[in-house]
């Protein structure tokens, strides 16, 4: 069963980010990176903004991220969440691929037990219509 | 060099009354915007068919081209909008309107805002649409107060700030706006003990961190000096008009979140704020009255210091010295602001501003010269004003 009941928002993927998706749903997480100047960037965007190069791979940031920053949500801004309320929203890190942030969900702990600078692992979210969200837990959750 | 003689001042504003969400309904948003731009110009003392441009920003919903027609206008000069998401760039709508007079594309320029949420769409909920949707609406992040949220949390972290010192920004507000009959929380008292015990919208802010969701309409005239000396109308000179942002925002907080690390947690003011500062020829301590956008506490404080009124990580400790109520060093959101006058994406601050000069504020600044306004806080562009007299 999903994180979130099946009348959360998907992901609709546009050109710019098809690819970032065609991975996720095929259960890799990879990020845009300039094949000329190795910079990555994220959320994808058509040109690196170090080099200007518009040719791009797809590189494996590992399955370990640190949280930057979270926030606790108690707050229903859309019909689909009240029933996980509260839960976790944060941005985090990858200590293997600097330079990019992923905004996330930490699931598998208490809300109030989340803490800036935490090792989270990557676990995907199968939603349904061959597609599949990274979402992270405590390193050593279940 | 531009000429004194065309150097940009607000002549003129106008004001709808401020209701709760929903609370007009007699009259569509784009009639109530019309009639603010007609009573901003009245207010000025200019024929309404005389106003040659027309400003706005953030897709503000009253088609300018519409409005020169509804208006009457004799000839539209001017035209333009500031992109960027939410209130971000209110102060920079006027800014484009000072370009506009300056630089003799026009004469008469009206910037305005026409914002009845409960004839269209929440700010505060789900819109599908959103640049960087994908990357935020599958997480459950939905709303400005949860985007933002992240910002405030990473800035307690990096400064060991205390939280706690947000309820400073919000009781600041409720006062100012208990003397300000306009305001739409004017006869509601918040105190500390209703502040703590209020919900958490997106931790670490709580109910009365968020600004208030309600329907008006705000509009500033801006003309040349010129113009303004054949004027009856009190009018406030605008030192200096930016808007802007630091490298890598992007949608920033709204969406993509890749902005550098050293500008992570702050109001993206920093490079804009030494433009201003340095366009006016003045410093932060010549400020005697300040209108920080306050769709959200926590930006406030960052807000602070990133216009240079304290150091990083000061702010705490500077609004829970009393520094930014009404008889502090630098007092702010005089009329309550948006936490507790109205949210009109920061149109009522700027006014705010211009009643600061003419002294007529409801919580009036002894002897005001100046006063800076800001645009939306934290995204990109932001945006910023010093206005004086």
């Amino acid at each position: 069963m999903a994180y979130f009941p099946p009348s959360m928002p998907a992901p609709e993927p546009e050109p710019v980010d098809q690819e970032f998706w065609a991975h996720c749903a095929q259960g890799h997480l990879r990020f845009q990176t300039c094949s000329d100047c190795d910079t990555p960037r994220h959320p994808p965007t058509p040109m690196c903004p170090s080099c200007h190069s518009t040719k791009t791979k797809w590189v494996d940031p590992g399955k370990t991220a640190e949280v930057f920053s979270y926030t606790v949500i108690h707050h229903a801004s859309h019909e689909a969440v009240p029933s996980n309320l509260p839960y976790v929203v944060a941005v985090v890190t990858f200590p293997a691929l600097p330079g990019v942030r992923l905004i996330t969900n930490i699931t598998d702990l208490p809300p109030g037990d989340v803490r800036i600078g935490h090792s989270v692992t990557l676990w995907f979210d199968d939603i349904g219509g061959g597609m599949q969200v990274p979402r992270f837990r405590p390193v050593g959750a279940a | 060099m531009k000429s004194k003689s065309r150097k940009a001042h607000i002549v003129g504003v106008g004001e709808s009354i401020y209701t709760k969400w929903g609370g007009i309904q007699d009259k569509t948003q784009f009639q109530l915007t019309a009639e603010t731009i007609a009573t901003a110009l009245t207010d000025a003392g200019i024929a309404v068919a005389e106003a040659d441009g027309l400003t706005s920003f953030s897709n503000d919903a009253n088609d300018a081209p519409l409005m020169a027609v509804t208006l009457g206008l004799k000839q539209l000069r001017y035209s333009a909008m500031v992109w960027g998401g939410g209130g971000g760039g209110s102060a920079g709508s006027v800014a484009q309107a000072c370009a506009a007079v300056e630089s003799g594309q026009a004469e008469v320029v009206v910037a305005y805002r026409g914002l009845c949420q409960g004839q269209g769409r929440r700010f505060g909920r789900f819109g599908a649409g959103r640049i960087h949707g994908n990357f935020v609406h599958p997480y459950g992040l939905f709303a400005p107060a949860q985007m933002l949220a992240l910002l405030v949390q990473r800035y307690f972290h990096e400064t060991g700030g205390d939280p706690d010192s947000l309820v400073e920004i919000a009781l600041n507000g409720r006062a100012n706006a208990n003397r300000n009959p306009r305001a739409v929380m004017r006869d509601r008292e918040l105190t500390r003990e209703q502040y703590f015990a209020s919900r958490w919208i997106a931790e670490p802010l709580r109910l009365f961190d968020c600004c208030l969701e309600t329907d008006g309409a705000a509009a500033v005239v801006v003309t040349t000096a010129e113009r303004a000396a054949d004027l009856d109308a009190d009018s406030v000179e605008v030192a200096a008009a930016v808007h802007g942002s630091g490298p890598g925002w992007g949608s920033g907080p709204l969406g993509s979140h890749n902005m550098p690390d050293e500008d992570y947690a702050t109001s993206n003011s920093k490079l804009l704020a030494q433009d201003l500062f340095n366009r006016a020829d003045m410093t932060p301590s010549d400020i005697n009255v300040a209108q920080f956008y306050d769709h959200f506490s926590g930006l406030v404080l960052m807000a602070l210091e990133d216009y240079g009124f304290c150091g990083r990580g000061e702010a705490p400790d500077f609004v829970k010295s009393g520094a930014i109520r009404a008889d502090g060093s630098l007092p702010i959101n005089t009329s309550g602001g948006q936490l507790s006058e109205a949210y009109v994406h920061g149109m009522n601050l700027v006014i705010e501003g211009v009643r600061q000069l003419r002294g007529v504020s409801t919580t009036q600044i002894a002897d005001a010269q100046t006063c800076l306004v800001t645009g939306g806080l934290g995204v990109s562009p932001t945006s910023a004003l010093i206005l004086t007299r």
